[in-house]
């Protein structure tokens, strides 16, 4: 995926928003700034399967030798496919973060949370200050 | 948290933002916590060599005639018999046996010519405790002819630590490192700069630590960087310092080490010398009640998700204790942590397990030091 045309939320997950049978539904994975800012991943949990979530709820949990953090749904709905082989091939996160190293796909129940989420160029913004 | 611009700077700050170091707060400084990655820093002090900047270490002077007495009356381990060139790991304790800092006491071997007065010892105390220990010190020292002065701020400290470390460095040193011993500190000359050396370090590795005058501190730490270089040593920050203590086995203060923390309960019976002499904190050390207090372990899990510091420990079920720190281990490459557990849940071999976020995963304790490099 091209990441200039993703919406991003301020705790650095990646929304990609595609029409699916009626309704929305949302493709989530961690940007390269973020993955980059982690390094050294040892381990992450995936979402579950029927898992609901809401915007800025803790979704999983992705560890490096530092610290662990939270990956955070930046929308309302139900999960519905998870990157089963992602925790087993972390490298492919850093390798290609918007394309193959995508986390989950949720099916949208309202719109909640799309409001606070930026396009590409005021995202670069975010990133530029947190890495000064 | 305080702001960027109240944080104290290394001699070395300019250096570590240049060579993409990414800074942090730690005890009040501004420190490289990585340049490259944990784990290839980690790497490399374990293969070859590491150059940490540990400025950010307190550095105090000790003078007058009454030194090693008043030391020796602040510190759990014998100081009056240092000899010129030892050097000692201990503990300031409180009246009740809580440890206010671990602590490096010097009797350097020599003097430098820029010093004609010199301290008759130095004590290296952590950079969080540095504004304790000195308040501490500074009230007690009235009752002796004793002085201390700080002298964080006008030298640097810089460690080299691996297996190839002491061959690298020496070249730069006027004397003859590979012949210093372990724990054995030398007044000497480092690219001709006045400096104090001594072959200690935080890492499990053999090594060195050299004390300069701050405005020296950026030549000799590019020059002990290319000579590092050569064979794949690099700069290390203060992450993977912590992960190479942690497989070391050596307890950090605020996790390991508190004042509710005795050095008996820490494990750390090697730093107290009960006999024959008085110190603060004696009294409550020997009064038969540490056998029954929590107790430092080492814990080993499979898997990759690590134990954190404040995880639970359960043992049966049962609440035994709780985990102080824990880290993906680089060189054995599974969960490490130590915890301080009951004594019933102490010994080698218990099967525990670690509440890490609600998910229960078992651990089994382990002797200390996880690492132990080869002789």
């Amino acid at each position: 995926m091209n990441p200039e045309n993703l919406l991003y939320a301020k705790t650095h997950e990646w929304v990609s928003l595609a029409d699916e049978g009626g309704g929305k539904v949302a493709t989530i994975g961690i940007s390269a700034f973020a993955v980059e800012a982690l390094t050294d991943l040892v381990f992450m949990e995936l979402p579950k399967v029927g898992q609901k979530v809401k915007p800025h709820e803790s979704i999983c949990e992705i560890e490096s030798v530092k610290a662990v953090s939270d990956l955070y749904s930046p929308v309302e709905g139900e999960v519905v496919e998870i990157n089963e082989p992602l925790p087993d091939q972390l490298e492919t996160l850093s390798e290609d973060p918007f394309g193959a190293g995508w986390v989950c796909k949720i099916k949208l129940d309202s719109d909640s949370g799309l409001g606070d989420l930026m396009n590409h160029a005021a995202y670069e913004k975010v990133c530029a200050e947190e890495a000064h | 948290m305080p702001t960027t611009a109240n944080l104290v700077q290394t001699a070395l700050y300019d250096w570590h933002v240049k060579h993409g170091g990414r800074m942090v707060y730690f005890a009040g400084w501004s420190m490289p916590v990585q340049y490259t990655s944990i784990v290839d820093e980690h790497k490399a002090t374990r293969t070859a060599a590491g150059l940490f900047d540990i400025s950010h270490m307190g550095r105090l002077g000790v003078y007058g005639p009454d030194a090693a007495k008043f030391l020796d009356a602040m510190v759990t381990r014998r100081i009056t018999d240092m000899k010129p060139g030892q050097i000692r790991y201990g503990l300031v304790c409180n009246a009740d046996g809580g440890i206010l800092d671990d602590v490096l006491v010097y009797r350097w071997d020599g003097q430098l010519a820029s010093m004609p007065e010199p301290p008759a010892f130095h004590m290296v105390v952590n950079a969080s405790n540095r504004q304790k220990i000195i308040d501490w010190l500074t009230d007690r020292q009235i009752e002796f002819a004793a002085r201390i002065e700080d002298l964080t701020k006008s030298t640097a400290m810089i460690a080299v630590q691996g297996p190839r470390a002491i061959e690298k460095v020496d070249p730069h040193i006027e004397c003859e490192l590979t012949s210093l011993r372990y724990y054995r500190g030398v007044a000497t000359r480092v690219l001709g700069y006045d400096t104090y050396v001594s072959r200690t370090g935080y890492t499990g590795e053999d090594g060195c630590e050299i004390i300069c005058p701050e405005e020296n501190a950026i030549e000799i730490w590019a020059a002990l960087l290319d000579a590092i270089a050569t064979v794949g040593g690099c700069a290390v920050g203060l992450g993977a310092r912590d992960t190479l203590r942690l497989e070391a086995g050596m307890p950090l203060y605020g996790h390991e080490l508190s004042e509710n923390i005795t050095p008996l309960q820490a494990g750390l019976d090697f730093a107290v010398n009960l006999a024959d002499r008085d110190f603060i904190g004696r009294d409550a050390l020997v009064d038969g009640t540490q056998g029954t207090r929590p107790v430092r372990v080492g814990l080993q899990m499979d898997g990759r998700r690590a134990a954190r510091e404040t995880c639970p420990v359960l043992y049966e079920d049962q609440p035994v204790g709780t985990v102080t720190s824990g880290t993906f281990s680089p060189t054995f490459e599974r969960p490490l942590a130590m915890a301080y557990v009951k004594p019933s849940a102490s010994a080698i071999g218990t099967p525990v397990v670690v509440d890490v976020r609600g998910t229960h995963l078992p651990a089994t304790v382990v002797p200390l030091p996880f690492y132990e490099r080869g002789k």
